[in-house]
């Protein structure tokens, strides 16, 4: 008996459709979210993220919509980010029915904003996401979907990340997004030893046995993709009983 | 079936009524002191910091009439932040009083594992439990917290470990609590509220 790993679905939505791109780019439509977040509350899913890649201003009422369309549909914990900046913005999100709040870009330019979250929320429900990329030895953050770099040093800022409050780190590997080549393991490992919070590694997923190394040898508490289980490559109840056969633990409902 | 969902400010009770929703009750969300004691059954979920929970009880005015109608009976399930507070006192909140129905004191997990306790995790029954009742023992339960109740208190009759042993579903006449969050948990969580509301009906 110990805690399961996780397998996450991600929806990255341009507002209201689920839509996909290799490292952030050149997207295509995907589905309807409220469909998707169905068939994998079904499917065994332990936990949903619900991203609003456009980000834009006027898109807000239009996502939150899609977050109260996906919550209606789920039984399992959703976590839904994108575009962020402030408590009232979490409110928002909240309200619609997200039981956590991703926050990326924002809280970089303001750290403070996971302070005021955790305060409000709980550290439970603040999700900080990173997204790194590999600079030698090191990982670099980059902001705005990975476009933009930072000098900032991704395991220091999941550390402070950490101490301001947030409960769970969401990793996300630049280099490996959309690659479908595996997960980045040293990157997820050197973060998730690093901190005393659950991660989520994404960025790279295709094979079961990439889910079974970020497990064992990137040490991550969760796993999240997107694509291959929107497009079948994958299914999570296959995914999660080869997982299981090779001795992870993980949660197979009945 | 009538289940009164106290909303008291600082939670998001959206999820919880949704599943009771499901499960064909009549949801009556309230922070109104005087629908707490005519409820037929009390729910009050909680997330977030034990000391908004305490406050908020006490800024409306509820902690009394939930007082009240508990002790006359009337079945009351606490989820998270709501079975903790049933205790005397939170080490999260150590400045302010529980609602001492039960005795013991809820304490932070160990820092020898990644804290907060989140995920998906199996409870291990102590005795027969009635919210339990036909779920399998292999179903695994939504956990989102970084406190806990100790395990070995009266009241508890299954428990879970991360770090340690700890109160995961609790007992006694017509007080229940659970840990995790049942309105998370799928088919088993579902079940588990349905088990509630028929014990309450």
């Amino acid at each position: 008996m110990s805690l399961a790993h996780r397998i996450i679905p991600c929806l990255d939505t341009d507002g209201s459709r689920v839509v996909k791109g290799v490292h952030f780019e050149g997207l295509r439509d995907a589905g309807d979210p409220a469909e998707l977040a169905a068939r994998y509350n079904d499917e065994g899913a332990d936990e949903l993220v619900v991203l609003d890649i456009a980000a834009a201003r006027d898109s807000r009422p239009t996502f939150l919509e899609t977050i109260r369309r996906v919550a209606e549909q789920l039984s399992i914990p959703l976590a839904a980010g994108g575009g962020i900046r402030s408590l009232e913005d979490a409110r928002g999100v909240v309200r619609a029915g997200s039981d956590k709040i991703t926050v990326n870009t924002a809280a970089v330019e303001r750290p403070e904003l996971i302070r005021d979250l955790s305060g409000e929320f709980g550290a439970q429900a603040v999700v900080l996401a990173i997204d790194g990329r590999r600079e030698e030895n090191t990982w670099q953050v980059r902001v705005r979907g990975g476009r933009v770099a930072t000098s900032w040093n991704a395991l220091d800022w999941a550390q402070r990340g950490v101490e301001l409050g947030a409960g769970e780190i969401l990793l996300t590997s630049v280099d490996r997004d959309g690659t479908q080549s595996g997960f980045d393991l040293a990157f997820t490992a050197a973060i998730s030893r690093a901190v005393s919070v659950p991660v989520i590694a994404s960025g790279g997923a295709k094979l079961p046995q990439h889910f079974f190394e970020v497990f064992t040898e990137g040490a991550a508490d969760a796993a999240l993709a997107a694509s291959i289980f929107h497009d079948n490559v994958q299914s999570i109840r296959g995914l999660k009983e080869f997982l299981r056969t090779n001795g992870v633990e993980v949660r197979l409902p009945c | 079936m009538i289940a009164t969902l106290i909303d008291y400010g600082a939670g998001n009770v959206t999820s919880v009524e949704r599943a009771l929703r499901r499960l064909g009750a009549d949801v009556r969300t309230t922070n109104q002191p005087e629908e707490l004691t005519t409820a037929p059954c009390l729910i009050l979920p909680g997330v977030g910091h034990c000391s908004a929970l305490l406050h908020s009880l006490d800024n409306h005015g509820l902690r009394t009439p939930l007082l009240t109608a508990i002790s006359r009976g009337t079945p009351f399930l606490g989820i998270c932040l709501g079975l903790q507070v049933l205790y005397q006192s939170s080490a999260e909140a150590p400045e302010l009083c529980g609602l001492g129905l039960l005795r013991g004191h809820v304490e932070q997990l160990p820092g020898n594992v990644k804290l907060p306790h989140m995920g998906w995790n199996q409870v291990q029954p102590l005795r027969d439990s009635r919210l339990l009742d036909g779920i399998g023992a292999d179903e695994y339960f939504y956990f989102a917290h970084s406190y806990a109740a100790s395990a070995d208190g009266p009241a508890t009759v299954a428990t879970c470990k991360h770090g340690r042993e700890f109160t995961a579903v609790l007992e006694t006449e017509r007080i229940f609590g659970v840990q995790f969050h049942p309105e998370k948990s799928g088919a088993a969580g579902a079940k588990l509220l349905d088990n509630f509301l028929r014990m309450a009906g």
